[in-house]
């Protein structure tokens, strides 16, 4: 199966909230939409789901023409950030009302819903109510009528993103297996880059009502096509800076590198480089050839990691590395980088070709 | 180490004060009044439960408590459905949810006289805007001073015109707390209208509803300025509902002792019936847990 979105867009009043968008969707891996608040995941979900109307552009699902189609015929299912459950149906019945309004005999929704109730471990809720249950139990239940209803596109907005750490990674696990096998076109929203990568397949970079870059998910990450696709995939954000290039060096204020022979083509100018906050550690390791001193701003240990924004030449970057790092708020600190991790982009921000 | 002081009295003196002057005297004055007979010159001779058999074993009574009955009922079977539909028929969003909001309030900011007053001028068969419609351009011979069915139409329609927006507005209250996702759940499932409203709105709306019907109740229960106005209980005694009865017994005819005994007993069903409807409405929450389908 496979959702093609054909020159799609959207416009509420006046505004245009999807730019211009063509995407072929396939099933077999997950189709993660990336992007902060208001880059349009939502908007683009509710499109394909029929919940919204296309301004242009043709939705086709397997070929055939969905544009006009409504919601209740397209076969679909859909799991909101929010915990979305009929209030006073049991988890059973809510399991069971796609399937009983698709007119299904009793004993074949009783067999699928057990097994959706099983594989999300709500086998021992199915007599309670929503409000009975905890907000993980209440999102297995969203997610067991998604998968126990057959659907040709199954999306998931921010599904975990209302859950504690802990439950949210236990789900995130279970997900791909969920979906796997189902044949259903998974389309999964999400805020956090490490998300997207936790769960592969092929991503779609969104901002501001625009698909950036569109691909598999290790591709994207590795080679972003511009500085803000580089930083939408990025936390805490992607570092840049100004450099400019003469012969086989590169220049970035009071340091200089050696490029390397892949970037050595690259005609002599200026350019903005990118480096990810984990490639600039504060301890000298392999291939770090490069050093920077700046001062010490907010700092921040989040399990065993440790964080440090300092400032340099006026850029503000983050560093991000393994370990309990002792800091000190306004002292100066060196932190090195390999060149070999920097990524290079035009000075407004595109790919060098 | 346990200290006990009374030091918590003073906390709890100044509301005991305020329920004994609101509630409990006036209230055991009634009860003072509807076990003795009362003279004047303050004498007052012991009664028992007379007057409470005599009330209970009147047929004035049980025609009023009827009367009462039937236009609760009547008034509870027009008004929620209605006050519902309306709700569900209001826009959610955008320039009109001010207009119709404030256009729902203003029947409940008239004075209770003031619409019993109106609607007794607008029915009038001659003069009235509604009377001479019915008789002089339709040709149907409508007069409530007259007529017991006119009557008690003209009532009920000003009650429902009166207090509709009372349950349209507890209703809306509860819709629009409903969020979209619930509906774009229901779309998804392929939900018709009628199941997003039986399984969605209906649900989410049962806290207000049970409020509005028990507002309803309460308030069509007790009625009394506005049909004392429109009719005066008439023609006949046709439109006597119990608060109206109760005012002739006590201002009319000035037998406290029966008025204060119907007084207790009229409060009694209030409250029981309350009690009932609150009980029933709860319980079918509680039989929701329990019940299992499969």
């Amino acid at each position: 199966m496979a959702l093609e979105l054909q020159q799609v867009t959207k416009v509420v009043s006046g505004k245009t909230h999807i730019k211009e968008t063509s995407l072929t969707l396939e099933t077999g891996h997950f189709n993660v939409l990336l992007g902060e608040t208001g880059a349009g995941k939502t908007s683009l979900i509710k499109l394909m789901a029929g919940l919204d109307k296309l301004a242009s552009g043709t939705l086709l699902m397997d070929g055939e023409d969905i544009t006009e189609l409504s919601t209740q015929k397209r076969q679909i299912s859909l799991v909101h950030q929010f915990f979305v459950n009929y209030p006073h149906m049991t988890v059973f019945d809510n399991i069971a009302s796609p399937l009983r309004v698709a007119g299904m005999a009793k004993s074949e929704i009783a067999g699928r819903v057990e097994e959706a109730a099983n594989i999300l471990k709500l086998g021992p809720m199915l007599k309670r109510k929503p409000h009975e249950l905890s907000g993980g139990q209440q999102q297995r239940t969203a997610l067991a009528r998604a998968i126990a209803k057959e659907s040709r596109a199954v999306f998931l907005d921010e599904p975990l993103a209302n859950l504690d750490y802990k439950l949210r990674e236990e789900l995130r696990e279970l997900l791909p297996e969920l979906f796997a096998g189902r044949g259903a076109v998974v389309v999964y929203a999400t805020s956090e880059p490490e998300e997207a990568l936790l769960l592969g397949g092929e991503t779609v970079l969104m901002d501001d009502g625009y698909v950036r870059q569109f691909g598999p998910t290790a591709e994207i990450y590795r080679n972003p096509v511009t500085l803000s696709a580089a930083s939408i995939f990025s936390d805490p954000p992607i570092n840049h800076a100004a450099v400019s290039k003469a012969g086989d060096r590169m220049t970035m204020g009071e340091v200089s590198w050696t490029l390397p022979a892949s970037h050595q083509a690259m005609s002599d100018g200026s350019y903005q480089l990118a480096i990810r906050p984990h490639h600039v550690l504060p301890l000298k390791h392999e291939g770090a050839t490069v050093a920077v001193t700046g001062e010490i701003g907010i700092t921040e240990l989040s399990g065993s990691e440790s964080s440090a924004h300092f400032m340099f030449d006026d850029h503000s970057w983050v560093s991000l590395a393994h370990g309990v790092h002792p800091y000190t708020r306004g002292e100066d600190h060196t932190f090195y980088f390999n060149p070999d991790e920097c990524l290079y982009f035009t000075p407004d921000g595109h790919q060098i070709s | 180490m346990k200290t006990e002081n009374q030091k918590a009295w003073f906390f709890v003196l100044p509301v005991l004060i305020l329920v004994a002057f609101n509630a409990i005297i006036p209230m055991m004055t009634v009860v003072n009044y509807s076990v003795q007979e009362t003279f004047g010159d303050n004498l007052f001779f012991w009664e028992g439960l007379t007057w409470f058999e005599q009330i209970l074993n009147s047929e004035r009574f049980h025609n009023a408590l009827g009367r009462q009955f039937f236009f609760t009922f009547m008034i509870l079977i027009i008004e929620i459905p209605l006050g519902i539909a309306i709700a569900l028929s209001m826009p959610r969003k955008g320039f009109w949810v001010p207009v119709c909001l404030i256009l729902m309030s203003l029947p409940m900011l008239i004075p209770w006289n003031v619409v019993g007053a109106m609607w007794n001028i607008f029915a009038l068969p001659d003069i009235g805007l509604l009377g001479y419609f019915f008789n002089h351009v339709l040709g149907i011979n409508y007069d409530m001073t007259q007529d017991p069915t006119a009557a008690w139409i003209t009532i009920i329609a000003m009650d429902v015109w009166h207090w509709t927006s009372l349950v349209v507005l507890l209703a809306y209250a509860g819709l629009v707390s409903i969020p979209d996702a619930y509906y774009q759940a229901a779309k998804i499932d392929g939900a018709s209208n009628w199941s997003v409203f039986r399984f969605i709105q209906l649900p989410k709306m049962k806290n207000v509803l049970t409020i509005a019907i028990l507002l309803r109740f309460m308030d069509s229960f007790n009625i009394y300025t506005e049909p004392f106005v429109l009719t005066g209980g008439g023609p006949g005694n046709s439109t006597t509902f119990l608060s109206i009865d109760l005012v002739k017994i006590a201002l009319g005819q000035f037998d406290l002792g029966p008025a204060a005994a119907m007084s207790l007993i009229y409060f009694a069903i209030t409250l029981l019936v309350s009690w009932l409807f609150y009980t029933l409405m709860n319980r079918e929450n509680l039989n929701d847990y329990e019940e299992v389908e499969h």
